[in-house]
């Protein structure tokens, strides 16, 4: 990854221990603690940078997408979530689907042309033309579009991912 | 209550701060996960908790009365919900809907698991359940444990974020390699090695243990060592050393069989890990040739590597991202250039010539060189350059040949990877040319050593007999003394001849790949980086720059390493641990390498396909391999006086002994049944009509998926057509299309001339709020599906949006159902088309 940054630092496992003290009354602590703690912890940092690195194209999307609120930022469930998806022993159809929602930059279920447009400009960082960005949409469609709408569904985009050999070599995140 | 809490939450700290240290992160973490969590649950849910409890035991006092049908019921559901709790990790929900699942799942299974047994049976089924808890336990546990004992992960986890995976997987497969050799290295140490240095016996007592007097003055130098001769020649290393007792020790340890089985497991046990990771490897990539479908879709979606941690070899990927792109594009755009085929048939004939007369050559040259060395073995003052020409031209070939592969197959201008594979296909050839050649030549000297026993042994015979009656010469009374073992003249003993030859060939394979990597990739690197400031043009950039590291040709170089011990741990038991410790040193070494000399290539490319192609090449050694051992064992007499198979007529009479003697008799009679050819040629005949069935069915079964995707090509092709002739062949319902998205009017015209496959927002826009579809129970909204409704569902949806035109208008009736209720409405909104016209 590149990064060694842990996820927790020193200052915030304090903080940690520290909280249910100072947030909470001593009677209602036991089963507010926990999830409150959770939430408060991890949503004051933004732990998807530690994880993912920094060239990733895609990071904010994935922290998008894991988020709860679709915001960027998560709680310890979300980040494991993450974590447990992108690792290589996640079957084949989970990250199918999870990749579908990251490219899905407008969350409206289908890659559309935009979507893809924008994956492209983000792989290729802006080099390609805008003729030849409209070009790669329109193969991408035509290629995998079976139903026909014009824009790639997530059956769509399953059938034509599961083909590919390297769809589970590369998306994989090891810790 | 709170320290219960703070306590699991410095738990899932703990597990927090190393989740990212450690590698086993997923199966540990998901299953702790699902334990603790589910007691977390527990915590959190106190409440709930209770009331499920106390309606368990209400239902507890009912327990007796369930009835067989409700029983049944009962134990499917449990089922049914133990299947989901382990298949939870497989379904794409989130965190928090998992766990409240899998909350509700785990209470269920144990409230009613009790309720299942009967009385007595009652009992038996809760301790069945808790054993059965237990064991999943405790499989857990151990999964976690071997995970943790995979070595070397975070280096592997360094490399492949600066340079990829395809890098990585070299160091992948040396893992891999070196795991097989590790377990090869403890059947052969602890079944044969250490018998014989503990229950055998000691160096000195026999003949063929100790070394020769005329040798003993040399025998402690070290280059008389380097050569592997002297005191090294005459220990557990090598073959030669074994006595041939037929059992030793206290424990009648058989040694001479325990020789020959281990001989043989180790390529069994090869073949069966090589073969074990092929099929993995093949139920992983479901590629199946179906590489021209989805050029664009997979080059936009798989080939962003999400490993890679680096911004030089992110800099790196994006470039190479861009170039793919832009390749492929002009590919779609051009058309194929009109080549002169004949040129390029000629061209390519020439360099395969050219190819064929280098293999040629150098196979000559390493013979000519074998024999040269034998006729030096015999002359007295060798020198260095002598002793090891052998193993230095084998080296230096397979050092230059591959770049003077890759120069001539310029000529030949293929696609990249097709160029690749003829590369690879190529070298391969020249190490097994060479490799067989040196075979060749090792068997013409094992002949002559064969000739030369029969004189030895008179020899030995006579020396000894002439010793007895000289000593009883002297005194008849005392019995003679036997004669010191280092004066017993010695057979040649050609099986450790040729486990020398191998154990050298190793040894100096090793020296020259960890000299080449010193010298071509660190001193290289650091002759670049500092002489550039003061050298005319950029080194960096231009001539001769950092290397890049040389996946195909460390990979080719492992195997064939692999292949030489395969033949050579027969002769050589010792050979395997030299390999260990040449893996575990390799690892680190080439890691290092890696990391501080070599870049990232230019040209990042995929690690999928070739997995298996390495795994066949391996396989295809192993059985290479196998073939020089079986025949010297199964043809050739083994020496008289070295080794556990001495005194017999062929190796393989052992087993015959073994069994004659130590096995009752009927199992004699079994295997001298099944050794009859009448049992062996049928068995023989029925397997090989086996395999020739199952490759029928396979056939089979590829050309039906092949009219599978026919079938859904065709489909496809079929249903594009469909719209569009649809779509242009009903004006009224692109009239109703114009009406409703005037902004796209302008572009539905051109796209569908075009007739080009584009994004339509007509189609799919509506199809978007399936709620408004009122009375189209029928028509599958959700996805734009179906071609029949989509021209259609702009009329359907137009209703709600013109308001109040459900209300009919006085006097408008409305004789149809729902389906053709706006039908009225569109009258209104169109005034100029008449009702009728529809």
């Amino acid at each position: 990854m590149g990064n060694k940054q842990t996820i927790f630092t020193q200052e915030q496992l304090d903080a940690y221990q520290e909280l249910p003290k100072r947030c909470f009354n001593k009677n209602n602590l036991a089963p507010l603690a926990l999830p409150a703690v959770k939430a408060m912890l991890v949503g004051m940092t933004l732990p998807c940078s530690c994880a993912v690195s920094q060239d990733n194209p895609f990071r904010q999307r994935i922290a998008e997408v894991f988020s709860e609120h679709g915001d960027g930022n998560m709680t310890l469930d979300d980040f494991l979530d993450m974590f447990s998806v992108l690792s290589e022993m996640a079957p084949r159809d989970l990250k199918a689907y999870y990749a579908f929602k990251i490219y899905d930059f407008n969350n409206d279920d289908y890659i559309c042309k935009s979507d893809l447009a924008k994956t492209v400009n983000k792989l290729t960082r802006n080099e390609l033309t805008p003729e030849e960005v409209s070009l790669v949409c329109e193969k991408v469609i035509y290629e995998a579009d079976v139903d026909n709408d014009g824009k790639l569904s997530l059956a769509d985009f399953q059938h034509m991912i599961v083909r590919a050999p390297d769809f589970l070599s590369t998306f994989h995140i090891r810790i | 209550n709170g320290k219960k809490a703070r306590e699991e939450g410095s738990q899932k700290k703990d597990r927090g701060k190393t989740a990212p240290n450690k590698d086993q992160k997923e199966s540990e973490n998901k299953e702790k996960r699902t334990t603790k969590r589910g007691k977390e649950g527990e915590n959190k849910q106190k409440k709930g908790r209770k009331n499920s409890t106390s309606s368990a035991s209400s239902n507890s006092s009912d327990e007796e009365s369930l009835s067989e049908e409700e029983l049944a019921m009962l134990k499917d559901q449990v089922e049914q919900k133990k299947k989901l709790i382990s298949t939870m990790r497989n379904k794409p929900w989130r965190m928090v809907k998992k766990l409240s699942a899998l909350r509700e799942a785990q209470d269920f299974v144990e409230k009613f698991e009790g309720a299942l047994g009967k009385g007595k049976g009652k009992k038996l089924y809760a301790y069945k359940m808790m054993m059965a808890k237990k064991w999943v336990k405790f499989k857990r546990d151990f999964e976690n444990f071997k995970t943790q004992c995979i070595p070397w992960e975070m280096k592997i986890k360094e490399v492949e974020s600066h340079f990829g995976s395809s890098v990585a997987s070299y160091f992948i497969f040396l893992r891999w390699m070196y795991g097989v050799n590790l377990v090869l290295f403890g059947l052969i140490f602890g079944l044969v090695i250490i018998p014989e240095v503990l229950m055998g016996m000691p160096y000195g007592s026999l003949p063929r243990k100790t070394v020769p007097r005329a040798e003993q003055a040399t025998a402690m130098d070290f280059s008389v060592l380097w050569d592997f001769e002297g005191y090294i020649k005459y220990s557990a290393l090598f073959y030669g050393y074994y006595n041939n007792q037929r059992t030793i020790g206290w424990l009648k340890y058989r040694l001479p069989m325990a020789y020959f089985m281990v001989g043989i497991s180790v390529f069994g046990y090869s073949l069966m890990v090589v073969i074990r990771s092929m099929a993995r490897n093949a139920n992983e990539s479901t590629a199946d040739g179906d590489d021209n479908n989805f050029i664009f879709s997979w080059k936009m979606f798989t080939s962003w590597d999400y490993l890679i941690g680096n911004p030089e070899t992110a800099d790196n990927k994006f470039a190479s991202i861009t170039t793919s792109f832009k390749e492929s594009i002009v590919d779609e755009q051009e058309s194929n250039k009109d080549e002169n085929i004949h040129l390029r048939r000629f061209l390519r004939v020439l360099a395969n010539v050219l190819i064929i007369c280098c293999l040629c050559g150098s196979g000559y040259l390493i013979y000519f060189v074998v024999k040269r060395s034998q006729t030096f073995s015999k002359m007295q003052n060798v020198g260095w350059y002598e002793r090891n020409e052998v193993e230095i031209v084998m080296s230096l070939l397979g050092m230059f040949c591959p770049p003077l592969f890759e120069t001539i197959a310029a000529l030949e201008n293929y696609h990249p990877r097709i160029g690749l594979k003829w590369q690879l296909g190529r070298i391969f050839a020249l190490f097994l040319g060479n490799l067989y050649t040196f075979l060749l030549a090792l068997m013409d000297d094992v002949n002559e050593k064969l000739a030369e026993e029969d004189v030895v042994k008179n020899i030995t015979h006579w020396t000894l007999l002439g010793h007895h009656n000289s000593s009883a010469a002297n005194d008849s009374a005392v019995t003679p003394a036997p004669l010191d073992p280092a004066d017993v003249p010695r057979g040649p003993c050609w099986e450790t001849t040729v486990g020398i030859e191998f154990v050298r060939l190793t040894v100096s394979d090793i020296l020259v790949t960890y000299i080449t990597i010193l010298v071509g990739d660190f001193i290289r690197a650091c002759f670049v980086r500092f002489v550039n400031y003061c050298w005319c043009w950029d080194l960096e950039a231009g001539f001769p720059s950092y290397a890049e590291f040389d996946i195909s040709g460390n990979v080719l170089g492992l195997v064939f390493n692999q292949g030489m011990i395969w033949m050579g741990s027969f002769y050589a038991p010792g050979l395997v641990g030299i390999n260990v410790l040449r893996l575990l040193t390799s690892m680190y070494f080439q890691c290092w390498a890696v990391m501080s000399s070599n870049v990232p290539h230019a040209r990042v490319f995929k690690a999928s396909k070739s997995n298996n192609f390495y795994m066949g090449l391996l396989l295809l050694i192993l059985f290479l391999s196998l073939l020089p051992v079986a025949y010297t064992i199964m043809s050739l007499p083994p020496s008289f006086d070295c080794g556990p198979f001495s005194g017999k007529k062929r190796m393989y009479d052992v087993i015959q002994e073994t069994i004659e003697l130590d096995f009752p008799l009927f199992v004699a009679k079994i295997f001298s049944y099944l050794a009859n050819p009448g049992l062996i040629i049928p068995a023989i005949l029925l397997m090989v009509l086996t395999i020739y069935y199952l490759n029928a069915v396979s056939k089979a079964y590829q050309r039906a998926n092949a009219e599978l995707k026919k079938k859904m090509q065709m489909q496809r092709e079929e249903e594009k057509s469909k719209r569009n002739n649809k779509a242009s062949t009903n004006p009224m319902l692109q009239d109703l299309e114009d009406l409703l998205t005037p902004s796209t009017k302008s572009e539905s015209p051109p796209k569908q001339a075009e007739d080009k496959k584009t994004e339509s927002p007509n189609g799919s826009s509506p199809a978007r709020k399936p709620g408004r579809g009122e009375g189209l129970a029928g028509s599958p909204m959700a996805g734009g599906r179906g071609a029949a409704f989509t021209a259609p569902s702009p009329v359907f949806v137009a209703q709600p949006r013109t308001l109040g035109a459900r209300a009919p208008y006085p006097g408008q009736p409305r004789p149809w159902g729902h389906p053709l209720g706006p039908v009225p409405g569109r009258g209104r909104g169109q005034p100029c088309y008449p009702r009728a016209a529809r």
